[in-house]
């Protein structure tokens, strides 16, 4: 029954998407960018669905701490990367744009340097959980971990933009000019889209670390024996 | 009156049960020697009773309080595997960081005497570095009573030890047992420690297989525990 | 020894809480002093951290053209560069010196809070970092000609040092007996540590070009002073967890 709850929210999601590649495609180019700036109904929602995760992280990790349930230890490194890809999506969304607008792979613009700094600590996470062989401990000190890069998500952010208010480099959305009503719409709607894919993807991911679990668990009764 | 109480303890690394449901007592001025295989759990069950760890499910309580609690830390004394004083730091030096650690009134005193205790007082100020074997051992050994604990939680203290250290080791917990305090010892050594036990468990893969008294037939012949309660 | 005892009132507390509270000062110097000790014995750590520091500030003249007075800004971040990677020699050794002899066993078994613990170690880091800090700033102030205010340099550098040594520190029990652990302690506390360093940098820079630290408006002041006070508290917070597992 769970699986089919995801396969339906997966396909939902699929069509979702569909509809709104085929709204956007259809809205005009933008004035200043050209068709490029569309590059924002993903490289946006992206970002935001990684904040989703980074915080679901967090509340997992903290449950997992207080309570020692391994489900929440699963939930915490699954959304922690289903999170790191859609970081890694709106890394690589704004690298595309900036090439085609500047002829540049990548430029130092305050969101996208926050965001690669988010994703080296994200990625640490996992580079943590990958050198730590026992499961408790493993879970135990990537929950503190997560808190610690939690914490430094805004302060990340905040520095870096008041850096380049000081340093300034090519930004991609000035605050001037007017998003259209409609296309907010569709962007948000693109968020959920992403949003559904999302959980579906970190419901996969929990099998994952479920069947991995039992494994563990095999391997150290035959060890026993 | 009931030292160390075990009860109903369930210790998990991941999901696998390292102890199942282990129940155990030591009154004080009681010896407790654990035995089992390696990989039985006689480790892990010390250092959750230490408070290394805390345990999946149960309780254990010293002197009818948490081992974590700062105050009960003050009673335990813990031999484990390595002999937990620093390579760098002299005897001494060692001593008194440990004695201050455990608010001693007179650290450096304290010190001094432990180190006479053990035969080390010649070697004071000598790097640990530097030392034999077994004169680590028996700086382990000082480290461990220094502060005069009440329970003494012992992994395997006699493997790798010299005679002199040995010799040492059995004194200071006869003196021990006779003032009252509580010892759980692990050990493969039998012969030794059944000498000093009143008790004896058998663990058995994280479980609790036998738990009695040591008795003439154990001491006539150590293996008898194995043989009757233990698989193969 | 007592020849009988009465069994100990383990319940009994410290009589008041200001002989609590004088106690934990005095257990983290005694941590604090035992660390120190043990690395000035032997001062393998701040060795290799002052000659990585010397040694980099040398390749960096290879880099850049520093005569050129507009290299000037660059300054603050080639200093924190060198301080980041040679101070991570030392942090790494932090809580690795527990480990031969199962010596982090004793000490978290001794009647000393996880809290104590840390500060002790992160006190003593501190102070092996900011030697090898003010030995560095006077090397490089003779290789490139470039000058600080002392007052001010140190202000910097005693808030800077401190996040550095705070997130190393709790890292470094984090990854006390993890594989490849040299490799991944810098891996982790760099991204960690990007506010803190950013706002080391700038100052510097800001020095290095005449305006105060407090120029405008001390923001980078308060950035500083913010991530101290906020990962000290989450450090002393977690550590515990840390260390029972």
């Amino acid at each position: 029954m769970r699986d089919k709850i995801f396969y339906g929210l997966g396909a939902l999601g699929m069509l979702l998407l569909a509809r709104n590649l085929y709204v956007i495609a259809n809205f005009p180019p933008e004035a200043a960018q050209g068709a490029i700036f569309k590059i924002i109904f993903f490289h946006v929602p992206a970002a935001w669905t990684a904040i989703v995760a980074a915080t679901t992280a967090l509340v997992t990790s903290i449950l997992f701490l207080t309570t020692k349930n391994f489900k929440y230890d699963a939930v915490a490194v699954a959304s922690t990367e289903v999170g790191l890809a859609f970081l890694a999506i709106n890394l690589v969304t704004g690298s595309i744009w900036g090439r085609v607008i500047w002829g540049i792979w990548w430029t130092w613009d305050w969101r996208l340097t926050s965001a690669l700094v988010c994703w080296l600590l994200y990625a640490g996470y996992l580079m943590l959980r990958h050198a730590i062989e026992e499961p408790t401990q493993r879970a135990t000190f990537a929950g503190v971990f997560s808190i610690f890069a939690f914490l430094d998500v805004p302060i990340v952010v905040m520095s870096i933009r008041w850096f380049r208010t000081q340093h300034p480099s090519p930004v991609f959305l000035s605050s001037t000019g007017s998003f259209p009503h409609d296309w907010t719409m569709v962007l948000l709607w693109n968020w959920v889209a992403l949003l559904m894919i999302g959980v579906v993807m970190t419901a996969i991911r929990l099998g994952h670390e479920q069947t991995q679990r039992e494994i563990d668990y095999v391997r150290r009764m035959a060890h026993a024996l | 009156m009931t030292a160390v109480s075990v009860d109903g303890v369930w210790k998990f690394y991941g999901d696998y049960p390292a102890l199942r449901d282990v129940r155990l007592d030591a009154d004080a001025g009681t010896c407790l020697a654990l035995i089992g295989r390696n990989g039985a759990g006689k480790t892990t069950l010390l250092r959750t009773i230490a408070g290394f760890s805390k345990p999946g499910k149960g309780a254990i309580r010293i002197f009818g309080q948490e081992p974590r609690e700062t105050e009960t830390r003050r009673h335990i004394g813990v031999i484990g595997h390595g002999i937990a004083v620093y390579d760098e730091l002299s005897a001494h030096e060692n001593l008194t960081l440990y004695a201050r650690l455990y608010g001693l009134p007179d650290p450096r005193r304290a010190a001094l005497e432990w180190l006479e205790q053990t035969g080390l007082e010649r070697v004071r100020d000598g790097l640990v570095r530097e030392f034999s074997r077994g004169m680590r051992q028996r700086l382990a050994v000082a480290r461990a009573f220094l502060h005069d604990p009440s329970v003494l939680l012992l992994d395997e203290p006699f493997t790798a030890l010299d005679d002199r250290a040995i010799a040492v080791l059995q004194r200071l917990l006869r003196e021990a047992l006779a003032n009252g305090k509580t010892v759980i010892m692990s050990t493969h050594q039998l012969r030794e420690a059944l000498e000093l036990s009143s008790h004896v468990a058998l663990l058995n893969r994280g479980a609790v297989a036998f738990h009695g008294a040591c008795t003439a037939e154990m001491l006539a012949d150590p293996g008898w525990v194995y043989a009757r309660y233990g698989e193969g | 020894m007592a020849v009988t005892r009465e069994l100990p009132d383990v319940a009994v507390k410290p009589a008041t809480a200001e002989r609590r509270r004088s106690s934990f000062a005095r257990l983290v110097f005694v941590v604090m002093a035992k660390d120190l000790r043990a690395e000035l014995r032997t001062k393998e750590a701040v060795n290799a951290s002052l000659a990585f520091a010397v040694v980099i500030l040398v390749l960096f003249n290879f880099a850049f053209d520093l005569d050129d007075p507009a290299t000037r800004t660059i300054v603050g971040g080639l200093l924190w560069l060198v301080f980041a990677f040679a101070g991570t020699l030392v942090l790494n050794r932090s809580f690795a010196r527990e480990l031969p002899n199962d010596c982090l066993d004793a000490l978290v078994a001794a009647p000393v809070s996880g809290a104590t613990l840390f500060l002790g170690k992160a006190l003593a880091n501190y102070l092996l970092v900011l030697a090898v800090e003010l030995v560095s700033l006077p090397v490089f102030g003779i290789f490139y000609n470039v000058w600080f205010p002392f007052g001010q340099m140190l202000v910097v550098l005693a808030l800077g040092t401190w996040g550095i040594t705070v997130i190393g520190t709790v890292f470094s029990a984090l990854t006390v007996n993890i594989r490849l652990r040299e490799v991944m302690l810098p891996m982790l506390t760099y991204p960690m540590l990007v506010p803190a360093l950013m706002g080391s940098m700038v100052l510097t820079a800001q020095l290095a070009t005449g305006i105060p630290i407090w120029g405008e408006s001390a923001t980078w002041l308060k950035v500083l002073v913010g991530f101290d006070v906020l990962y000290t508290a989450a450090a002393l917070a977690l550590v515990e967890t840390v260390l029972v597992g």
